[in-house]
């Protein structure tokens, strides 16, 4: 089967353009008798679903969680991204493209990329509109800050809660609609099928989590908006629900998988404390606008942050990168800090560890808070306290959180931070319209694997969910749906219904009938600790290939050994979490391939045999300038197709932030 | 920080189901690290309960940074537990020493039915907001986000109010139910806002209506549910919403519909 991106003709400026002029449409009577299913609720799914039902179309909404405002969009803190230039200084669509293709390391397609940020300013003016929060000057204007991987001000934020702020907003726009009757929603209700008819996908089986029972539901077209896979490496800044389950099962159903080896490994985390860890909390990108991340020069030294004194301190990211400093992006960033610590020079009791100062940070603000106040000759106290409350102001919640973790002060000793699995740039592979290679199925968020290349930068999550929900899907299903008018509603006694409800039930009995010995959590752990050695932030032939077998036999072992306690028809986490691991094995399984199909270094994917001399990624364009797109074909089997990625505007160059 | 290790007995709410009743269970826990989360400690008695053979304790959490708001313990009679501005899942062992007992309880209201053992049902909360608690515009609609410009006091308001992450522990905090500190953050959060003031009669009647409609009880201003929020939601914003609404029901503010 051919990939065909159904990129439109014409200049890039021009293509969305043409297209949303262009594109068909249907009128509000047929709309009416349109149904839409939606999976998922966090910023891609709310905001479809609302926008959906706003045009009239008939939309079901289902989410794991007890209410679609828990989706896991709400964890995220720095921002969201935007080319509004408002701060004139030099920003443009065309620079956020630029930005966000570099960023990629040119393994994104340039029209997806353009559309991104050509939709951007409109994000804000809707999100606005709903009534979020967004921080203010004091002349009523927004405010804005820098990100990693740019040289502008385009990040747009509501203090470390931008995530929660732009999914109130979304959400509140989803239950305007619920109450209006264009919208209804299911909780705690988890996908465990697509229903296939005629070579289409025509609705979802889905697993009512408090009862048990498993349900059927319509529609002329699914989308999955159910997020990322990082939690197949156990530990992750993901929530513990998140999950592969909707996007495994779509690709087995024929949508191909777009490029998973590409995880994304965000280098400001809290480091791990101990075997009982369930969870890796992120610390703001945004707290590296201020923080300097730096080791002791010496290896292995004990002495405690403040001990050493400055020319001991080696600042390495601002050594070998002095023109972004501590603002390079996150795969570069945390790259670093895994050189250093296998080096010998990491801090903390694990020694898996770098150190986050904020004390210089403390004294720059405290000597601007002095000229503003017009205090002359503070004393160093003074400074220091002054310093210490605009620090507060700005990543007050931050500091919080990590004291409430660590039960260390950071505005006293510097934070200890690592590098953890954050966010996957793969996914389900979609074409321009996000629609996958199942008709009728489409993907958006996170869940495709779209528009971030290699490597994401940091506040463009929160960009392209939106983007796909607010601005993309309404023109693109639409176009699509035009064609589906004459579809009248399948009834759910169709055989294909029945059929994948068999699946999924004789499925679950299977799982329930293996009354082994070994919990969920336990596989769980196992497979994220290979995950993590040997797919993790360095991958190199030999150890993909180990991967790839002891994945095998641990996906033997779960299916003959795994103790799930309770009833099937019943309230039941340890079957739900087990339905979602018995998928990561068998995606681990498939990273791993395209990891090692993959030779060369790109983005978060960072192959040791392919480094240049001084240890930076080195890409091989002539051979991989390609999207893998994987094709379900049983059991350890797949197979893969290429898209060849195509540069007329951004040339490639090898990335630099020196 | 000294690490240390610690035993400790636990009494845990168990219940099947919403009809069945209720009892509490009593748990042995053994070498609990000082570096847990509260969560943590409950994934080893977990583990240790599936591998006697014993069914798990079921409990709602999900982002586990403090956040998404589906954590819900009720612990030694506080909501989310003894630190302030706290939940569930960022409350960590340190804050207990060898040989402590602690009981857990789910979120005990009417108006949110327990579904088994520490989970509840909070779908009211929802039915409140599509009562009205958005700003009615439709995708597309919107001018330049800098156009209207907001006076920074009142967005900074606005947006402590928009803190909210909708846990109910007020609810679980509050002698009589109340859920008035969670409407009236969503209340205030829109009010505050330009954006929101179209709106502000219709949608403050509507809240006040579903959630009595939904069975909370009423505010008898003991100040429980500002003391136990997580997010430190203040008590003012229920002044505002009283505010608001007596202005709303003077001014026949419930006569149109959405």
């Amino acid at each position: 089967m051919a990939l065909n991106s159904k990129i439109p003709a014409g200049a890039l400026e021009e293509k969305w353009e043409k297209y949303k002029s262009t594109c068909k449409l249907v009128n509000p009577a047929n709309k009416r008798q349109l149904e839409v299913i939606v999976i998922g609720t966090g910023l891609a799914g709310a905001s479809a679903a609302a926008s959906l039902g706003e045009l009239g179309y008939k939309v079901k909404t289902f989410c794991f969680q007890d209410s679609p405002r828990r989706a896991h969009s709400i964890a995220a803190q720095g921002g969201i991204n935007a080319a509004k230039n408002y701060q004139n200084d030099g920003d443009s669509t065309y620079r956020l493209f630029y930005d966000t293709v570099k960023g990629g390391d040119y393994r994104a397609r340039e029209a997806n990329v353009y559309r991104l940020a050509s939709v951007s300013a409109n994000i804000i003016d809707q999100c606005v509109a709903q009534g979020v929060p967004f921080a203010r000057e004091y002349g009523g204007l927004l405010s804005n800050r820098s990100f990693g991987g740019t040289q502008v001000q385009r990040t747009f934020y509501a203090a470390g809660q931008t995530g929660q702020q732009l999914l109130i907003g979304a959400y509140q726009a989803l239950e305007r609609q619920v109450a209006l009757g264009n919208v209804t929603q299911y909780s705690r209700h988890e996908m465990l099928d697509i229903v296939m008819i005629d070579g289409k996908a025509r609705g979802v089986i889905v697993r009512n989590l408090v009862t048990g029972e498993l349900e059927r539901h319509f529609g002329h077209a699914v989308l999955l908006c159910s997020g990322g896979y990082g939690n197949v490496f156990y530990l992750s800044t993901n929530a513990m629900g998140s999950n592969v389950t909707a996007a495994w099962k779509a690709h087995k159903k024929g949508a191909f998988f777009g490029n998973p080896c590409f995880t994304q490994i965000h280098p400001t985390c809290i480091p791990v404390s101990g075997d009982h860890q369930s969870k890796l909390t992120l610390m703001s990108e945004s707290l590296r606008n201020d923080g300097r991340i730096w080791v002791p020069k010496k290896q292995g030294d004990n002495r405690k942050p403040n001990d050493i004194p400055e020319e001991e301190r080696d600042y390495y990211l601002e050594r070998r990168y002095p023109a972004f400093g501590n603002l390079v992006p996150r795969d570069v960033a945390s790259r670093a800090a895994k050189e250093r610590c296998d080096a010998g020079y990491g801090v903390g009791a694990s020694k898996q560890a770098v150190y986050l100062d904020y004390a210089s940070a403390i004294q720059r603000y405290g000597k601007i808070e002095v000229n503003k106040q017009g205090l002359g000759n503070a004393d160093a106290a003074t400074i220091t306290k002054l310093g210490k409350e605009v620090v507060k102001e700005k990543y007050g919640n931050l500091f919080e959180m990590y004291e409430k973790i660590t039960g260390e002060n950071p505005y006293e000793v510097p934070m200890r931070i690592y590098p953890a699995v954050h966010y996957t740039m793969g996914g389900l592979w979609v074409d321009y319209e996000l629609q996958t290679t199942v008709p009728g199925l489409y993907a958006l968020g996170e869940a495709n694997f779209s528009d971030h290349g290699a490597n994401r930068l940091g506040a463009s999550a929160l960009m392209q969910g939106l983007a796909d929900g607010y601005f993309v899907i309404p023109y693109t299903l639409g176009n699509n749906l035009a064609d589906d008018i004459r579809t009248k509603a399948i009834p759910t006694d169709h055989p294909a219904f029945a059929a994948a409800e068999k699946e999924v039930s004789d499925r679950i009995n299977k799982l329930m009938s293996i009354k082994g010995t070994e919990s969920v959590e336990s596989f769980h752990k196992r497979l994220g600790k290979i995950m993590w050695d040997k797919c993790g932030m360095a991958r190199n032939e030999k150890g993909l290939k180990e991967a790839i077998e002891e994945i095998r036999a641990l996906r033997k072992e779960f299916w003959s050994n795994v103790r799930i306690p309770g009833e099937v028809n019943e309230y039941n986490p340890e079957l739900d979490k087990a339905n979602r691991v018995a998928d990561f094995i068998e995606l681990g399984e498939l990273m791993c391939m395209d990891a090692l199909n993959r030779n060369e270094s790109c983005g978060g994917h960072f192959r040791e045999e392919y480094q240049t001399e001084d240890g930076e990624a080195e890409r091989v364009d002539d051979k991989y300038m390609y999207v893998a797109a994987w094709e379900y074909k049983g059991e350890s089997q797949f197979e893969m197709h290429k898209e060849d990625l195509i540069y007329d505007v951004v040339h490639p160059t090898q990335r630099s932030y020196k | 920080m000294e690490h240390y290790h610690m035993n400790l007995t636990l009494k845990v709410w168990k219940q099947k189901n919403k009809n069945e009743r209720g009892r509490f269970e009593t748990y042995q826990v053994k070498n609990i690290s000082s570096e847990m989360s509260f969560l943590e400690m409950f994934d080893v008695l977990n583990e240790q309960l599936i591998a006697e053979g014993k069914e798990p304790i079921a409990f709602d959490h999900d982002c586990r940074e403090g956040i998404c708001g589906m954590c819900s313990m009720y612990i030694n009679g506080r909501a989310h537990g003894p630190w302030h501005h706290t939940t569930t899942c960022q409350l960590h062992m340190r804050e207990y020493k060898d040989g402590d007992t602690i009981v857990v309880e789910p979120w005990r209201a009417n108006a949110f039915p327990v579904i088994k053992d520490l989970v509840v049902d909070r779908q009211s909360f929802d039915r409140i907001i599509q009562a009205g608690g958005y700003i009615s515009v439709n995708t597309g609609n919107a001018v330049d986000a800098n156009a209207l410009p907001i006076e920074k006091h009142a967005a900074d308001e606005s947006f402590a109010s928009a803190a909210c992450i909708g846990c109910g522990a007020c609810v679980a905090a509050c002698p009589n139910a109340s859920a008035m500190l969670f409407v009236s953050a969503k209340v205030s959060h829109l009010a505050l806002l330009p954006q929101g003031d179209p709106e502000r009669k219709i949608r403050v009647v509507n809240m006040i209506e579903q959630m009595d409609k939904e069975g909370f009880g009423s505010c008898t201003n003991i100040g429980a549910c500002e003391a136990e929020c997580p997010k430190g939601i203040s008590i003012e914003n229920i002044a505002r919403l009283n505010r608001e609404y007596l202005g709303a029901v003077l001014d026949g503010g419930s006569q149109n519909a959405i």
